[in-house]
Order: structure tokens, then C-alpha cells, then sequence
């Protein structure tokens, strides 16, 4: 797969007598918004966990632009550029857009020339300027994200994974708590990370957003990977029959 | 710009910019409220002699309740501080009386004990940063531990007595010079004065000299302008907001939040070992109970401050006015002649009313974002 951006080969994970992935092969090409689809338990959350760094597989391998990068700490997964958002954003809602964006890598300035201090202003004008290009205006840059929506928080999680070039944004559930309006703005963050060439593996149990969003569906059942199809080859109801194993032929 | 905020169209009365200035301002607005009220009914209460004393009361509050700051912003409390105030106290005092003793001149004898006093509390406070930000007990049990650990070995070393023996004169003196001194006087019909009261005024004058800028005082305000500015302006302030905010997101985020937590007890710790060493130098005595009665009300400062305890919020400077107003309250009260008892029902009216206007003003906050 010339144009695979991540790819896992053969990953299986057990913990203790349960076998969470069975010898998995998973890839994501440049630029592709692949849904991950699945009842609980079927696996998608361990093999997201195996990519991210959280789990460290049994066997396989996991290679991200065509490096290894199986059972790496988290933290050096995301400084290579995957990122994960998950369902509670991991965002401080006390601190305003900037800090949260460039939260644990503020940006300094020297004071007098020898004390270092955050550069507030410099911050908020990058994320401003980022949230500009995802289409997301919020009122104030110095309110603290607790008074802003919950999409405009998942706007500043998108936001904040793009600043730190991401090239893999691993979504979890994104628009499950959130108000219809707020889910198409969602679902339009989505495809304007995407335009803009980040790859995305999104795990949702929406249909709706699925068929909206996605370029190509995985579907997992019982620690394997049970299906592999074009959006275009997709309906729902053929998904929803992987998904529950009654499918002729399926594994 | 996206920055530019539109005034909401349907402005109600809980959203006026009045409702606003008084909910954002209140602390300010009671300080000023109380200064003026007591000036009008308690005689004697307006001069600057009464009002340099209640700024050198209110530095104890003060110090402790600047490492408090930052430690209720991470969601925690630190009980330990009613005596690591008198740890320094009394290792200060011992250090410089054994030096002196021992033949070192008053000058470096006393630099090291002030040196020595902070250095020590350091260590129940690295202790607690251990337990609660590595072995996770929860902050109100380990330093509720703390807290009767530090108070045994501050009588340990002061043998069992309510303050370190035998000071030197030569080091008492230079103690009451700075504790109770000024960098600048007001003596009446005169001017000023720098440095030190002149001698020989005649007794009518001296009733009247008013020191105007008390060394504690300026002491004091160099730590305070300092943490504030560590806390408002650097990165590791940044942290200490991230952490209370949401601790998982910080460590998420590639914060060191388990090493962050250590420095927060330790800073807690050393603002309340200023305040020993200050205590030592205002009453010329190592008293391992001199911070005890200060612990409450270095956290009643921090909340009537607007500090949030359930973390995330908080500044320095409402802390310092928490702790201005607690002592005014006091003096005031003593000045009017109300029995001591009622402080107490005082200070705890303010506090309760002091969480409800800061809910109500996140409430507000909330408000106008919706608008």
C-alpha cells in the first residue's frame, strides 16, 4: 500500500483470557476518512488504543508514513503526528482557546530579556486564525471554553490537533453529545480537516455520520476486522448486518 | 475580528453592566465599604497609624494564603500551614540564638537562621507534594497528617516551651528593628523620616509618628507582586490553572502534573515559612502556635478572595484583599468594642456570602455568553 499513512499489520491484543484483536490488518491512506464501525467490544477501541500507544500489541506491527512506531510511548505517537481526540476533548474548560490550544507547549516571550513569560497575545491570534480556517467564530477569545458550546469545543480540540500538525486524527464519538446543528458543524470540521489533508479514523455509532463523512468503512466484530468497503459500496443496512455477523461468508 | 463582543440585543437587569462591576468587584467594593464605615463610627479608626497596623496584622493571612492560592487552584488544600508557620519561626530563632551564642557576630548568625527557617519548611512541604501528587492521598488526609507532624517538631525544638528561650539581646534588637520598623516615618509638624524613628521628640510629637511604610509590609508586598506574577504570566502558573482545571487534559498535554503538584506544597510551604520568619521578626519570639488561628483564615481570605475550591480558578490579588478584609474586620470590631466572639460570626457571615456573590458571578459569566 504505496499510499497508506498508517498501517497495522497482523496486531493482536489479548488481556488475560480474551482475545480483544485477532491478527488485525488495518490501513488508512493519505487524506481518507475512514469510519471504524462495530458493536462494544468488538475491538475498535483496543485497535485505536494499539495506534495511539495507550496498548502495547502482543504481535504485529504498527507503521505510521512508513515508519515503525509499534508499542511507542503516547507521547512520541503524538509528537509524530497522530492525534487522539477523545469523547471529553482532554481540554481545560478554565482557560481560554489560546492556552488550550497550546496547552503544555505554551509559547514564551522574554519579559526584560530574561524572564519568560507566555505570550497570551501571540496564542490567541494563532488560534484564532486556525479556527478562522475551520469556519468556527466564537464571540470572545478571552472566554474561558466553559462558556462556549460543545461544538466549538470540539472545534478547539480540531483546532489544537492541526496546530501541532497532525497528519492522523483519531476521533472518538465526536458528535455524541451534541445538539443537531452542532453535529453537521462537526461533520463539516471533519471534512475541512480532511480537504486540507489530514487523514481521519473516525469511530462512531451515528449512521447518519458515517455515510455523511466517510471515504471507506471497517467494520470490526469479534477482534477482526469483519468488513472492508467503500463508502459507495456501503448501505446501511448491509453495515448493520456486518455488524451483528449475519452476513453469508463474513468472518 | 470574531473578537469584537455584540452588545446582546435584550439586556435584562441580571445582565446590566451595574449587576456586572458588583459581582466582578464586590470584595473590592466591601473592603472600601468596611474601611468607610468603620472610619465614620469607630473613633481613632481613620489614621495612618491604625491603618499601617492593620496592613502589618493582615501579612500572616497574606503569606499563607498566597501558597493557598495556588494550592486551592489545583483542587487542593494545604491544613499543614497552621505550623509550618511556626517550624520556621522556631528554627529561625533557634539557628541565629546557637550561632550567636557560639560566637558568630548577629549579622550572619541571623542570615542563616532566616536562611535555615525556610529552607526546613521546605521539606514537610516536599513531603506533601509526594503523597498527594505521587501516592494520591487525597490533600485534606496528608496534610491533615502533616499538620500534626510539623506541630510536634516545632515543640520538639522549641523542648516542650511556647517559645525559643533565651534570645540575645543584640539579636533581639536587630529583630525589633526590622519587624517593628519603617523604611519611612510620618512624624507630625516634621515631615518625614527614613530608616528609623528619630530620638528625642517631644511626647506629644511621638504620639503622633506613624510609620508609613513598615518593612513586613514591603516584604510582604515583594512576594506578593512575585507569585502574582508567577501565577498570572509564566508558563508554570499557566500549568497550576490547567491542572485544577482538568487534571487529565493537563497530563494529556504533556504536563508533568505528578512533579507540578510537588512544587505547589512546597511553594505553600515556603510562603508560609516567610510568614514564621516575619512572626519572629515582629515578636521577637519563635512560637510554634504562631500560625494556628492564621490557617482558617488564610483559606477564608483565599475564597473570599473568589478563589473556587473545587480548583481552576483564582488570583493572588483577591487573596490579599481576603485577607485585607478579614483584617479591618478585626481591627474595626476591636475599635468599636465588640466582644472578640463576634469576629468570629463575622468572618464566617463574609465567607458564606463571599462563595454565593462568586456563584452567582460565574452564573452572570454563563449569562452572557448565552446572550
Amino acid at each position: 500500500m504505496p499510499n497508506a499513512i498508517l498501517e497495522c499489520k497482523s496486531v493482536s491484543k489479548h488481556f488475560g483470557g480474551l482475545t480483544a484483536l485477532n491478527q488485525v490488518d488495518f490501513h488508512v491512506e493519505r487524506g481518507e476518512v475512514v469510519a471504524l464501525l462495530g458493536d462494544n467490544g468488538a475491538g475498535k477501541s483496543t485497535l485505536i488504543k494499539c495506534v495511539s500507544g495507550v496498548y502495547k500489541p502482543e504481535h504485529g506491527q504498527v507503521f505510521f508514513e512508513g515508519k515503525e512506531i509499534t508499542s511507542q510511548p503516547p507521547s512520541e505517537i503524538r509528537d509524530k503526528g497522530i492525534e487522539t481526540i477523545y469523547q471529553d476533548l482532554a481540554l481545560a474548560g478554565n482557560l481560554d482557546v489560546g492556552a488550550n490550544v497550546f496547552l503544555g507547549k505554551e509559547k514564551k516571550k522574554q519579559l526584560f530579556g530574561f524572564i519568560a513569560v507566555t505570550d497570551d497575545d501571540y496564542m490567541r491570534h494563532e488560534a484564532a486564525q486556525l479556527l478562522a480556517r475551520l469556519d468556527i467564530h466564537i464571540p470572545s477569545l478571552k472566554q474561558s471554553l466553559d462558556n462556549l458550546s460543545g461544538g466549538q469545543r470540539q472545534a478547539v480540540a480540531i483546532a489544537r490537533a492541526m496546530y501541532w500538525n497532525a497528519r492522523l486524527v483519531i476521533m472518538d464519538e465526536p458528535t455524541a453529545a451534541l445538539g443537531v446543528p452542532e453535529q453537521r458543524k462537526v461533520l463539516a470540521l471533519i471534512r475541512s480537516l480532511r480537504d486540507q489533508g489530514v487523514a481521519i479514523i473516525l469511530i462512531s455509532h451515528t449512521m447518519s455520520d458515517v455515510m455523511q463523512v466517510s471515504d471507506r468503512i471497517v467494520i470490526m466484530r469479534r477482534g477482526k476486522v469483519a468488513a472492508d468497503m467503500m463508502r459507495a459500496d456501503a448501505t446501511e443496512e448491509l453495515i448493520v448486518k456486518h455488524i451483528v455477523g449475519t452476513v453469508e461468508g463474513a468472518a | 475580528m470574531a473578537a469584537t463582543t455584540a452588545p446582546a440585543p435584550s439586556r435584562s437587569a441580571a445582565t446590566s453592566p451595574i449587576v456586572d462591576f458588583v459581582a466582578r468587584a464586590w470584595a473590592y467594593l466591601f473592603l472600601l465599604g468596611m474601611v468607610i464605615f468603620f472610619s465614620l463610627t469607630g473613633p481613632g479608626f481613620f489614621s495612618v497609624q491604625n491603618f499601617s497596623n492593620i496592613l502589618v496584622t493582615s501579612t500572616l493571612v497574606a503569606l499563607m494564603a498566597i501558597g493557598q492560592t495556588y494550592v486551592v487552584i489545583t483542587s487542593g488544600i494545604d491544613l499543614s500551614i497552621a505550623w509550618t508557620v511556626g517550624l520556621a519561626a522556631v528554627v529561625s530563632a533557634r539557628t541565629m540564638r546557637d550561632l550567636n551564642n557560639g560566637g558568630m557576630p548577629v549579622a550572619p548568625a541571623m542570615a542563616i537562621g532566616v536562611l535555615v527557617g525556610l529552607v526546613v519548611v521546605l521539606i514537610p512541604g516536599f513531603i506533601n507534594g509526594l503523597l498527594i501528587g505521587r501516592v494520591k492521598i487525597p490533600p485534606f488526609i496528608a496534610t491533615l497528617g502533616m499538620y500534626g507532624i510539623v506541630r510536634g517538631v516545632a515543640f520538639l525544638l522549641t523542648d516542650g516551651q511556647q517559645v525559643v528561650g533565651q534570645l540575645p539581646d543584640a539579636v533581639r534588637d536587630v529583630l525589633r528593628a526590622i519587624g517593628s520598623g519603617s523604611l519611612v516615618y510620618w512624624i507630625p509638624e516634621q515631615g518625614i523620616a527614613w530608616f528609623a524613628r528619630p530620638d528625642d521628640l517631644p511626647p506629644a510629637i511621638i504620639r503622633g509618628v506613624a510609620p508609613l511604610l513598615p518593612y513586613p509590609v514591603i516584604i510582604t508586598a515583594v512576594v506578593v507582586v512575585i507569585f502574582a506574577f508567577i501565577l498570572g504570566r509564566t508558563q508554570f502558573g499557566r500549568h497550576t490553572y490547567a491542572i485544577g482545571g482538568n487534571e487529565d487534559a493537563a497530563m494529556r498535554a504533556g504536563i508533568n502534573v505528578k512533579n507540578h503538584i510537588v512544587w505547589i506544597y512546597v511553594l505553600s510551604s515556603f510562603t508560609a515559612g516567610i510568614a514564621g520568619v516575619l512572626y519572629l521578626f515582629r515578636f521577637t519570639s519563635g512560637a510554634p502556635q504562631a500560625g494556628e488561628a492564621a490557617l482558617l483564615q488564610s483559606v477564608a481570605a483565599v475564597v473570599i478572595g473568589g478563589t473556587s475550591l473545587f480548583g481552576g480558578e483564582g488570583k493572588i490579588s483577591g487573596a490579599v484583599i481576603g485577607a485585607l478584609i478579614i483584617g479591618v474586620l478585626q481591627t474595626g470590631l476591636v475599635i468599636l468594642n465588640v466582644d472578640a466572639v463576634w469576629q468570629f460570626i463575622v468572618v464566617g457571615i463574609v465567607i458564606i456570602v463571599a462563595v454565593l456573590v462568586n456563584q452567582l458571578q460565574a452564573y452572570l459569566e454563563r449569562l452572557k455568553a448565552n446572550a
